[in-house]
């Protein structure tokens, strides 16, 4: 069983710089094909400062942290029987390149279904751009198969 | 590229156009796996897939959310887009061709704005839903 005294657990906040040749080769490797997401002369000439973060890359960028799933170890949890069960982002502010964002990240809740065979963790994680302004509220439930 | 959509416009059951990403490759996991950041073996080792009992490599479920990002974003402008939220229901494996859809479920307003909620699903072509969710988006 996952370690339920870990529910309000807060992460030691993270700042990463988004880069404009992470997001080219994010847009590449999703597909992108809208030039405000790879070509800096295309995002300004569209009105933005900057080449613009698509809408599920300041979920991923935390994942450069040291232990990007600490979340299933600090609950004890197997990373090898770790699935992703649920993500939700609510925006409030674009995210572009030179951005310097810091995740604040914390355990919501941790629970079980199916008699203990599945238990998940649910994070709640702020993304707080260099001028203090939040970006983005983002959810993520990671489900842990027992069985 | 999104063009503009008008709140007016819009009516709940509508679709909105259909975006067909694949079929996804190895290589595709291992780029993703690059850009992203997610360097679970799951995605892109498949001895490890194999002894973490999921038979072989499963496509990132945020590989497939992007590509549900970009049905939207295709859709409308992103600045548009208030909220994203998807459950990850099934697995999809290399070779699966990813086909994303949206369907309005209603039109409110909310924050001064007018806005509409759009549920959307990613399938294989095998038939499985793999993630189902919804977004919120605000249209002029």
């Amino acid at each position: 069983m996952l370690d339920k005294s870990k529910i309000g657990h807060e992460f030691e906040p993270v700042t990463f710089r988004v880069d404009e040749g992470r997001l080219r080769f994010f847009a590449k490797a999703i597909g992108e094909t809208n030039p405000i997401h790879f070509d800096e002369a295309a995002a300004k000439a569209a009105g933005h400062p900057g080449v613009v973060a698509p809408p599920t890359f300041v979920g991923c960028l935390e994942m450069d942290k040291p232990d990007p799933f600490e979340m299933v170890s600090v609950v004890g949890g197997d990373l090898s029987k770790a699935l992703h069960g649920n993500q939700t982002f609510v925006y409030h502010h674009p995210v572009y390149a030179g951005d310097h964002i810091t995740y604040k990240s914390r355990i919501k809740n941790i629970y079980d279904k199916k008699g203990g065979a599945l238990e998940f963790i649910d994070v709640e994680t702020d993304a707080i751009n260099q001028d203090g302004t939040l970006t983005a509220v983002i959810g993520q439930s990671v489900v842990i198969r027992n069985s | 590229m999104a063009t503009q959509v008008n709140y007016d416009d819009v009516n709940v059951g509508d679709e909105i156009p259909t975006l067909v990403v694949g079929p996804v490759t190895r290589h595709d996991l291992a780029l993703y796996c690059g850009a992203s950041g997610d360097h679970n073996p799951i995605h892109t080792d498949s001895d490890f897939a194999k002894k973490a009992g999921l038979g072989d490599v499963i496509v990132h479920g945020m590989l497939q959310m992007a590509y549900l990002g970009r049905l939207l974003t295709d859709w409308v402008p992103q600045d548009r887009l208030r909220e994203f939220n998807s459950r990850f229901t099934a697995m999809a494996r290399p070779h699966d061709t990813i086909t994303c859809t949206g369907k309005i479920t209603e039109k409110f307003e909310e924050g001064g704005e007018k806005r509409v909620r759009v549920e959307i699903a990613a399938a294989t072509d095998k038939g499985d839903t793999t993630l189902q969710g919804s977004a919120v988006v605000a249209l002029g």
